[in-house]
């Protein structure tokens, strides 16, 4: 018999895929938009910190 | 007056009002960071030595010298664990340490905690060494130390963090460069990883059970295995990346947004990839699912840290030409981006079909572990020493000797074990004709043997470069004096004026590292409990198939020899679903199978055929024989002989003590049967030796022999087909 029918029996058992879907999602696009709307100036010098 | 320039445009009125804050004058402390070094380069021979030869032992059996102690089973974890733990280990502490005192212009936190962490490390890993030679294994590979280590560890692990996390809360820098972060995200994530795969139940001074059985077990073990390699071998590596290529190449980072993308995405997918190690096992099939998706969107963080690395060195390719420091980056990122590559590719499922159990996955490991994790030691070895001494490395020509020898030394462990892995799966899924397995299992072993023996030569050419570097170092160190504590001079924080411009969010995170490291454990957290938590929760649904029992007490005892030998790096115990699994070895695994196996033993590798289905296959005094002397039963084989199980007595005063641990864990023997467990094991032993008797072999029913030939008879037959 296949594992599948064991996973049917837990409770709502496909939020678990969509839970970190949409985690994953989430936590990329904040990260990503931060990043590009961050000024370029304090990037640079952030940058060079282990160079001063 | 470097804060100064970093917050220049900010400062604020009230700072121009008063007098210009003096700068503090502060010493760091390289004391630290040389134990580290000369500990990393220690450790580092010894763990090669000993991947030499058991590389040579897979050609040459006879190389154990017939003893237990040096078998291929025992010194493979101690090669694994020195070269993870004590090599990178030591080398990942030393580069922290030495990069977290410049990048936050402060002393380390405490003296003597850096100290209790150096000596603390050390001890365990000899007593780790010690106990593995001895056979007190707990039988799941990259964790294999003992109960009383993984205490050890943890209390060290707390240490390391006290001071990283104290060092971070003084400091004279507000912001925290990314290579401290990656640091923040490795301690928190390799502290969870420890604790959840070390539960173990403990039934004597050294030995202990895995809490976790069979599907669970494997589950853990391949998401804390996974992970540290993530964590352990990976992300520090990324914090010396973002500091020392940097710095080799005088130039800063090529994007710091690119890192910062790189560190959340990173860490966060990750943690999930770890089932990709278990592609069709018993594991239930989402998680397996789950594991592929994960590791496929891992090329992109990983070529995008890969390439951020690369690309600083933009304009400066002409250095990388001379310096033997950047040519070992440069190879050390080519590699990381290669395995990088190559690991999701691995988790296809149609892929990972193939290379699974194979010389392959050996392969694209020490793609890593020599090009990435090696290179980047010894190049930021060449860095920081001399500036550490005060002078010039010794010999830059022997550097560059080194990184050729090196480089030749991983093309030539790489190419031969990847044809091997190649040969391997063709070989064993080759059919006739008339449908029947083309190959013994045995013919596939010795057609690869050659490629081990190059294999051999390539870890010691590498091996070789390595002894290089020590005499370089150490004539770097003889050259130069050592500066114990290097003056250094900054504006404490508080004197340094905060930025008026409106702060970002994420802008208050890099500057609060508390909550950065609260950040990064949600992050690993959410992905280690949806992975983990549906695996347990069907604890009470896994099929209890009603023909699986519980291992008799002399099985118990056959087993805990199987792992004390470490059977299980050779040998698998999982018949994935295919036709010439199922021709060659039996019905394919299920789930229910494994259900009192604490720890699971279904490996990762076939040196040596899966015995998953051996019960009954051949009689008793087939095993009796074949472990005195394989070579006698099979001509060709690579086994080592296991003389001693056959002289050895067998330690029934465990027996009690080891059936209670397994009704606490939930193996359902009769209240009571452990006081009666050694008259069963006693009454199985005399029906063996008996047997044995009738094929006219003399066997003592007391001897270890007896015990692991009544466990290999009973593996798979609770549900053979009739």
């Amino acid at each position: 018999m296949k594992f599948t029918n064991y996973l049917k029996s837990i409770q709502n058992v496909s939020i678990y895929p969509l839970i970190s879907l949409v985690i994953f999602v989430a936590v990329f696009v904040i990260v990503a938009i931060y990043v590009f709307s961050a000024d370029k100036k304090r990037m640079e010098e952030r940058a060079s910190i282990p160079l001063t | 007056m470097q804060a100064d320039t970093a917050f220049g445009e900010s400062t604020s009125a009230r700072f121009l009002n008063q007098p210009m804050p003096l700068p503090e004058k502060y010493f760091i402390d390289n004391k630290i960071v040389k134990q580290f070094g000369v500990a990393t380069l220690f450790w580092g021979i010894v763990g090669m030595l000993v991947g030499v030869i058991i590389a040579f032992e897979l050609a040459f059996p006879a190389l154990n010298l017939g003893i237990p102690y040096t078998t291929f089973g025992r010194l493979r974890p101690i090669h694994t664990n020195a070269v993870i733990f004590a090599f990178v280990g030591n080398a990942v502490f030393g580069g922290a340490y030495y990069i977290f005192q410049r990048v936050l212009k402060t002393r380390l936190f405490n003296d003597t905690l850096s100290k209790v962490h150096f000596w603390g490390w050390q001890l365990i890993i000899v007593v780790g060494a010690i106990s593995l030679i001895l056979g007190y294994t707990t039988g799941k590979e990259y964790a294999e130390l003992e109960w009383p280590i993984d205490i050890l560890i943890t209390i060290v692990w707390v240490v390391f963090g006290i001071n990283l996390f104290g060092t971070i809360l003084k400091r004279r820098e507000r912001h925290l460069y990314v290579a401290i972060w990656f640091f923040i995200g490795t301690w928190v994530t390799v502290a969870l990883l420890h604790i959840v795969n070390s539960f173990e139940l403990p039934f004597g001074l050294f030995k202990s059970y895995s809490l976790f059985a069979g599907v669970q077990d494997a589950l853990v073990q391949w998401w804390y295995g996974h992970n540290a390699v993530a964590f352990f071998l990976t992300t520090p590596f990324l914090g010396l990346m973002y500091y020392f290529v940097p710095k080799a190449a005088n130039r800063p980072i090529y994007s710091y947004r690119w890192s910062i993308i790189h560190f959340w995405a990173l860490i966060f997918i990750y943690i999930w990839a770890g089932p990709h190690h278990l592609l069709y096992t018993a594991l239930p099939e989402w998680a397996q699912a789950l594991g592929t998706v994960f590791s496929i969107m891992l090329i992109l963080p990983s070529w995008g840290g890969m390439l951020n690395g690369l690309f600083t060195l933009r304009g400066a390719w002409d250095k990388v030409k001379e310096d033997p420091i950047l040519k070992m980056f440069v190879v050390a990122l080519t590699c990381y981006g290669m395995a990088t590559l190559e690991g999701p590719l691995l988790s296809l499922k149609s892929v990972n079909a193939i290379s699974h159990y194979t010389d392959w996955t050996v392969a694209h490991v020490h793609v890593g572990a020599l090009g990435f994790n090696g290179f980047m030691v010894f190049g930021m070895l060449y860095y920081l020493i001399p500036r550490m001494w005060g002078t010039k490395l010794y010999s830059r020509k022997l550097a560059n000797q080194h990184f050729i020898i090196g480089t030749i030394g991983i093309l030539l462990y790489a190419i031969p074990l990847y044809w091997a892995g190649f040969s391997q799966a063709l070989m064993w899924k080759q059919f006739t004709a008339s449908g029947q397995l083309q190959y013994q299992f045995l013919e596939t072993v010795t057609h690869v043997t050659p490629m081990y023996i190059l294999r051999g030569i390539g870890g010691t050419l590498y091996m070789v470069g390595a002894i290089m570097a020590v005499y370089n170092i150490y004539k770097t160190m003889k050259q130069g004096s050592f500066v114990a504590n290097e003056p250094a001079q900054a504006l404490p924080l508080k004197a340094q004026p905060m930025p008026v411009a409106k702060q970002h969010w994420h802008s208050i995170i890099e500057r609060k590292p508390v909550r950065l490291l609260v950040f990064s454990l949600i992050v690993v957290a959410i992905g280690g409990a949806v992975e983990l938590i549906p695996t347990f929760l069907i604890d009470s649904n896994v099929p209890t198939i009603a023909a699986v029992k519980p291992y008799t007490p002399l099985e118990l005892q056959g087993r805990d020899i199987y792992v004390r030998e470490g059977c299980y790096t050779c040998h698998s115990q999982m018949i994935r679903p295919f036709r010439d699994e199922e021709a060659r070895y039996g019905e394919y695994s299920k789930a229910g199978e494994f259900v009192y196996d604490h720890p699971f033993q279904w490996g990762s590798k076939r040196t040596g055929p899966d015995l998953q289905r051996v019960g009954g296959k051949y009689p008793n005094s087939w095993h009796y024989r074949h472990m005195d002397d394989p070579q006698e039963i099979s001509a060709g084989s690579i086994m080592p002989p296991y003389p001693w199980l056959l002289t050895d007595d067998l330690n029934t005063s465990t027996t009690p003590a080891k059936i209670r641990a397994m009704q606490k864990l939930g193996v359902p023997y009769p209240a009571g049967y452990d006081k009666i467990a050694n008259d069963d094991l006693r009454k199985q032993a005399e029906s063996i030796a008996t047997s044995l008797q009738t094929d006219k072999i003399k066997a003592d029913s007391k001897k270890e022999i007896i015990a692991v030939i009544a466990y290999l008879q009973r593996l798979g037959v609770d549900i053979k087909k009739k």
